[in-house]
């Protein structure tokens, strides 16, 4: 017997001028005592406990990740700086690649693939590189001489595509410079950090959707390097530039946007902003009143086009890819961003009453696939 | 043949053991190379570093209250699987296992419960995601509840069953003294009929049981398992029938016993009938359908005919009717309870493959009477009176499924 659906039964009515009295002695029969909605029915585990019910089950094993979401939110990665001859900062990085696989929702484990860097704080703490999803994320100034060595310890081809202003040689992609760094083969990219605003870098090798959502991506923050701007802009440049005092009074925070596609079906199972789903739901964000909030956001994703960040109860400033020291767009409680698009969030809870504020894709699927946090006000 | 003494026989050296001795060593020795097997793993070489093959099968889904899904699981495949996380509709949610751990051995079987709040008539889906990422879902096509087993609804399920078994069964035999008044070739169109109709069941309940057959875990081998059942339960029943007192179809306790036959091919045909209407209501997929309930006993009322056809000439007892009835259709009534509240694709599959046997065996039978009365009345076995009833009795089943089969 097929399986009947609605429509069908609709269709088969048609057939069923057939009726016979006696079809109501039926159906009371079949229908009623069999559908009895009864909303008084207890449930194993209370709805109002844990947001609805709704939620992942257990916890990630973040030590043995290697990497703590609460880190990779705010700590990024200087590399080892020097001055040039002509007083500009040499800033140098060693990448490598490997495979690891990372626990992306409790008991969940993906098979990634992941850049780590000695000169990551995670590598710091273990004395050892460790990788991670996101990738390290590198922190510089405009206008710095950026250097660094990428080692492939992986077992497939990668490379580093930077988004940035750099010579084509140096642009991470197959058949140009270096092009295709094979596994065990390193090679050197070159260039000056520019324009600052908030970047990102990932592996170019091809297939490319598939070398992307292994893991292989990270933040490239380049801080406006106030020297080069007056007045107004001067000022706020400082805000924005790790090494001034004025840049103490911001809490920065890195979200990048990003799914796995576990079953590699073409279709995310997992969201999250910094690989881990519902990690800061679990754990949430703590707020300090008094700060104002600067996240990075960036968007990863692949496979669906867009993504975007929706904060409840409060409105925000945003910077379209960090690129300028004014904002793009002012007041808003939802931004948008395509994959590979990013800008700089400013958010202030000043005066709010402490408690937790909400914050996730306002892709409602995306956010009850893991990508959904909170922001937690302190008194 | 020349009679070859014991001892000239090759065979003469093993004469000298025992025979337990001789049995045993090749189970010895097998047992001796599947431990030299498992410790050296000489394949070793093609199967390194092959993640392990999960397959879980999602056997049935309960939705016993408003706020409440129970997910029944098996794991079919080779290796044990470890569930890691929940999806309801594309979204994670929170579940509890039990019996058993987060990890299922091979063939162990468990329930997910989850508190999930679910839209009565509308689809959902769940999905299971295992700790390697991999994913197995499993529909919820009509959401209703869960019929629980209590008094009234067991009673209802119980109707049913009465309304697409006994009533259907019972309108047809109601036709018995009219079918008596028949001439022998009337007779022997009445008998093609039943070929007919027993043809289309045949065909009906394998066909039923291969589509149960494919929901079952790949280790139980559904579709081999149905045809085994079906041979044996042909096999059963035709010794059955060569019993010596019943033997003999010329005699009115061969004829009524062929009867017998019939009403229990039909039974079982309407047991597994009953399972599948029992888990479709259940499972909300008929929960608009009571015009299906009236499609069945159009579709079941020549049943009656059938089984009343062997014992045309004789004079069947109403007594003797009402048994066979009972044989025939009562069984739809066990049938809705089992797929109401204790719905099994294994149970299914084997009521059904049963039930293919057993008309089988009455095809031939209800065959051998025809060919008997052609024979006595020195008329051909096929002749056009007996072709035509053959083809009313498919064309009937055919055209009135047209109202239980979408």
């Amino acid at each position: 017997m097929k399986k009947f659906s609605r429509r069908d039964f609709i269709k088969s009515s048609l057939l069923g001028l057939v009726g016979i009295t006696g079809v109501q002695a039926i159906s009371n029969a079949t229908k009623n005592p069999l559908v009895q909605p009864n909303y008084s029915g207890k449930s194993i585990s209370d709805p109002q406990s844990s947001h609805g019910g709704f939620g992942v089950v257990g916890e990630v094993d973040h030590k043995k990740n290697g990497f703590h979401p609460k880190d990779v939110l705010t700590e990024f990665d200087y590399g080892t700086t020097s001055k040039l001859k002509n007083g500009r900062t040499l800033r140098e990085y060693e990448f490598i690649a490997t495979d690891k696989e990372i626990e992306i929702a409790p008991g969940v484990f993906f098979p990634g693939w992941v850049y780590g860097s000695p000169t990551s704080p995670e590598s710091q703490r273990a004395g050892q590189v460790i990788g991670r999803i996101p990738g390290p994320t590198i922190r510089c100034v405009e206008g710095d001489h950026i250097r660094i060595k990428f080692v492939n310890a992986g077992s497939h081809p990668h490379t580093i595509h930077f988004h940035g202003i750099h010579s084509a040689a140096m642009d991470g992609v197959p058949g140009i410079g270096a092009g295709t760094i094979m596994p065990g083969d390193n090679t050197t990219y070159e260039f000056d950090a520019f324009p600052m605003g908030c970047h990102l870098y990932h592996c170019h090798s091809v297939p490319l959707k598939r070398h992307i959502h292994k893991g292989l991506y990270g933040g490239f923050i380049v801080d406006p390097d106030p020297e080069r701007y007056t007045g107004e802009e001067r000022e706020i440049a400082k805000t924005r530039n790790h090494n001034y005092p004025e840049n103490k009074k911001y809490h920065e925070m890195l979200m990048l946007m990003n799914g796995f596609d576990t079953n590699f079906d073409g279709d995310n199972e997992v969201y999250a902003v910094n690989t881990i789903a519902f990690a800061y739901m679990n754990d949430p964000i703590k707020i300090n009143p008094d700060q104002i909030q600067r996240i990075f956001l960036i968007n990863v994703t692949e496979f669906d086009p867009i993504n975007s960040l929706h904060v409840h109860a409060n409105f925000f400033d945003y910077y379209d890819h960090g690129t300028t020291l004014k904002p793009t767009l002012k007041t808003i409680d939802t931004v948008m961003q395509c994959q590979a698009q990013r800008g700089i969030v400013e958010i202030s809870f000043k005066g709010f009453e402490p408690g937790r504020y909400m914050f996730h894709a306002h892709q409602s699927e995306f956010a009850e696939l893991g990508w959904m946090g909170f922001f937690e006000v302190e008194v | 043949m020349a009679k070859i003494k014991k001892q000239d026989s090759p065979a003469s050296f093993y004469d000298r053991f025992p025979t337990w001795l001789i049995v045993i060593v090749p189970l010895l020795l097998l047992a001796a190379l599947v431990i030299l097997f498992v410790r050296t793993n000489p394949i070793q070489v093609a199967t390194t570093d092959l993640p392990p093959i999960e397959n879980l099968s999602i056997q049935r889904i309960e939705l016993p209250e408003p706020n409440q899904i129970i997910v029944h699981v098996t794991n079919a495949g080779p290796d044990p699987v470890e569930i890691a996380q929940i999806l309801v509709d594309d979204a994670y949610w929170q579940f509890e296992i039990e019996p058993s751990g987060k990890t299922l051995d091979r063939l162990e079987s468990t329930r997910i419960h989850l508190s999930y709040p679910w839209v009565a008539t509308e689809p959902h889906e769940i999905v299971i995601v295992t700790s390697s990422g991999t994913t197995f879902s499993g529909e919820i096509e009509l959401a209703t509840q869960t019929p629980k087993l209590d008094f009234k609804q067991f009673m209802a399920y119980g109707l049913v069953g009465v309304y697409i078994g006994i009533i259907p069964v019972g309108l047809g035999l109601l036709w018995y003294p009219a079918m008596r008044k028949l001439s022998r070739r009337g007779m022997g169109f009445i008998l093609s009929l039943t070929v007919g109709l027993l043809f289309f069941l045949l065909v009906d309940t394998l066909l039923e049981s291969f589509e149960v057959a494919e929901k079952l875990p790949g280790v139980y081998q559904g579709i081999p398992l149905t045809l085994f059942i079906a041979v044996l339960s042909w096999l059963a029943i035709t010794a059955i029938g060569s019993r010596k007192s019943v033997a003999n179809r010329d005699t009115k306790k061969g004829r009524m016993f062929v009867a017998l036959l019939i009403a229990i091919g039909i039974g079982f045909h309407n047991l597994g009938e009953g399972l599948v209407v029992g888990a479709a209501f259940a499972l909300g997929e008929a929960a608009l359908g009571s015009f299906l309930v009236i499609g069945f006993i159009l579709h079941n009322i020549t049943e009656g005919v059938g089984i009343a056809a062997p014992v045309v000439r004789d004079k069947a007892s109403t007594r003797y009717l009402i048994w066979l009835l009972l044989i025939a259709g009562a069984p739809a009534i066990l049938g809705t309870w089992i797929g109401g509240f204790a719905f099994s694709p294994l149970l299914a599959v084997i009521f059904l493959a049963i039930g293919a046997g057993a008309i089988w065996q009455v095809i031939y039978e209800v065959g051998l009477l025809i060919q008997r009365d052609a024979k006595k009345a020195g008329s051909q076995l096929i002749d056009w009176v007996n072709v035509s009833g053959l083809l009313v009795g498919i064309t009937v089943m055919y055209l009135t499924a047209f109202l239980v089969k979408f």
